[in-house]
């Protein structure tokens, strides 16, 4: 079994404008997803979500709020999966909620130590 | 004119007292000593009792007979000793041990008997028969029933369970904090085992559930009794284990046949048990502290409240957390079914089917449900699979009654 990276990203500015009983029905279907893959034994670590905003620092010491503001799409949270190959793990991401509001998932498998 | 009977398991519930305060002295190195003379106190009891009658306090005879026993059997001993011991410390002498059963040492000592034998080291369902002989005073004849095993095998596995015990020379003796929160874990594992044993057991005999499942929240209860292992996780498992319990006349048919949850009658159902079960999970949930324990005693929660509308809805969200704390096939399976209640059986089917888990009677139990309402003929090949799969009997006559009323159904069509 190896493991996988899932990294999720979207822009946080094209979030669905959504009512509280939306987002708590979009809350519920990601959680239906990452407990569908543990239900599979299949989640390594369920990973967090990331608050949007943050500091970008460069090696000449410049430091930018934000990765957004040069990406589009910034990284808005991660799992981490067990799977048997990269083409498993990525039949597995494609019902991935993100993609209903346009973001996208991004599979990298980990180097064994 | 006053009956006088002997309460009902008396000798059984007060064995574990008797052997844990003995081997307070003894050490568990000697068990067998404590236990020996816990059986011969009950010896003289019967022969005397069944005579003379009942004295006025049972317990209070018991624990007087146990004590003179103990304390001549330490007597028979130094007098084997002193002479050698003489020879190397002629002025030592040694204060003799007072047995005593109040009732703070008879706790303090449980309590000890309890993280000792949970703590021994030895395979979950070791762990289980021992606790079972040592914490419950069950005979090898009774856990062998228990588990639907031979008498033989059941003491094959106590003899390797209690060679480890001995290894570990315990000493009983009040538990400080650092061990306390160190092996509390273990022990609530193998309590929730144990009760499990009873709940789920493969045997028909309702009487034996019953008990193992009482002696669980008995020794459960007696960790609430301690405030240091009075936490969070404890009352937890008290919770899951009332509301479980609750149900446990309702599961059954006379013919000891397996009720499904649908089909129970709820008027059967504990209403004590669950308000029990209620109290513990409020005292439980006083930190933020969410342990498997807490989820489960969630979804049991769920389960014997009558109806609400989103009951499916807060189950599923408690066994999507469940199964990211801790995977089973079990959970896995519980959660598709949970799933299949919110979001239907068409959606569910797509979920199970993902688990592939098809060396599991349940897999098949759940998707020759799940199949049921749409494709007959998938449902029986299902039910079949998982008819060849199960050892229990119950569960076959069950798994058969479905197919006979899905062919029916496809007769009429």
């Amino acid at each position: 079994m190896k493991e996988f990276l899932l990294v999720f990203r979207g822009d946080y500015n094209s979030m669905p404008n959504a009512s509280p009983e939306e987002m708590q029905a979009l809350t519920q279907r990601w959680m239906n997803w990452v407990a569908g893959f543990a239900a599979q034994n299949k989640v390594s670590d369920r990973g967090n979500s990331l608050v949007s905003s943050g500091k970008v620092l460069k090696s000449d010491g410049i430091i930018s709020d934000g990765p957004y503001t040069e990406i589009k799409e910034s990284i808005m949270g991660y799992t981490l999966i067990k799977s048997v190959s990269i083409e498993e793990a990525t039949v597995l991401a494609q019902d991935c909620p993100i993609f209903s509001y346009g973001g996208s998932v991004e599979i990298r498998e980990i180097r064994a130590m | 004119m006053e009956l006088k009977e002997i309460t009902p398991h008396l000798f059984r519930m007060e064995y574990s007292k008797i052997v844990a305060v003995l081997c307070k002295t003894f050490r568990l190195k000697n068990i067998e000593i404590a236990e020996d003379i816990a059986s011969e106190t009950f010896l003289k009891a019967s022969e005397i009792w069944a005579i003379k009658g009942l004295p006025d306090n049972p317990v209070a005879w018991l624990y007087t007979v146990a004590r003179n026993k103990a304390k001549d059997h330490l007597r028979h001993i130094a007098v084997f000793e002193t002479q050698i011991r003489h020879a190397i410390k002629p002025n030592e002498i040694e204060t003799e041990p007072d047995f005593e059963f109040s009732s703070q040492t008879i706790s303090d000592s449980q309590l000890a008997m309890i993280f000792a034998v949970c703590n021994s080291g030895n395979s979950s369902e070791s762990q289980i028969c021992l606790a079972l002989q040592i914490l419950c005073g069950f005979g090898v004849e009774e856990i062998a029933n228990a588990f639907l095993t031979k008498t033989e095998t059941i003491k094959k596995r106590l003899q390797r369970a209690r060679a480890n015990l001995r290894k570990n020379n315990f000493h009983i003796k009040p538990l400080n904090e650092i061990e306390i929160k160190s092996q509390l874990d273990t022990v609530l594992k193998t309590l929730y085992l144990l009760f499990n044993e009873g709940y789920f057991s493969n045997t028909n005999n309702q009487l034996i559930r019953k008990e193992l499942c009482s002696e669980s929240v008995r020794l459960t209860l007696i960790l609430t009794q301690n405030p240091l292992t009075d936490t969070a996780q404890t009352n937890a498992l008290l919770a899951l284990m009332c509301f479980q319990s609750s149900r446990l006349e309702a599961r059954m048919n006379v013919n000891g046949e397996a009720i499904l949850f649908d089909e129970q009658d709820k008027k059967l159902w504990d209403k004590l048990l669950i308000e029990k079960g209620n109290y513990y999970l409020v005292k439980a949930c006083k930190g933020n502290e969410i342990s498997k324990y807490h989820l489960e005693a969630g979804i049991a929660y769920w389960h014997s409240t009558p109806t609400d509308k989103n009951k499916w809805q807060h189950i599923l969200q408690l066994y999507n957390q469940l199964i990211l704390i801790e995977y089973s096939p079990i959970t896995a399976l519980n959660r598709t079914f949970a799933f299949a209640k919110v979001y239907g059986h068409e959606k569910a089917i797509s979920e199970a089917e993902k688990l592939n888990l098809t060396n599991s009677n349940s897999y098949h139990g759940l998707l020759g449900y799940l199949y049921g309402d749409s494709d007959s003929e998938r449902a029986i090949n299902h039910y079949e699979q998982a008819i060849k799969l199960t050892k229990s009997k119950t569960e076959k006559q069950t798994l058969t009654k479905q197919i006979e009323i899905l062919k029916l159904r496809e007769d009429k069509r």
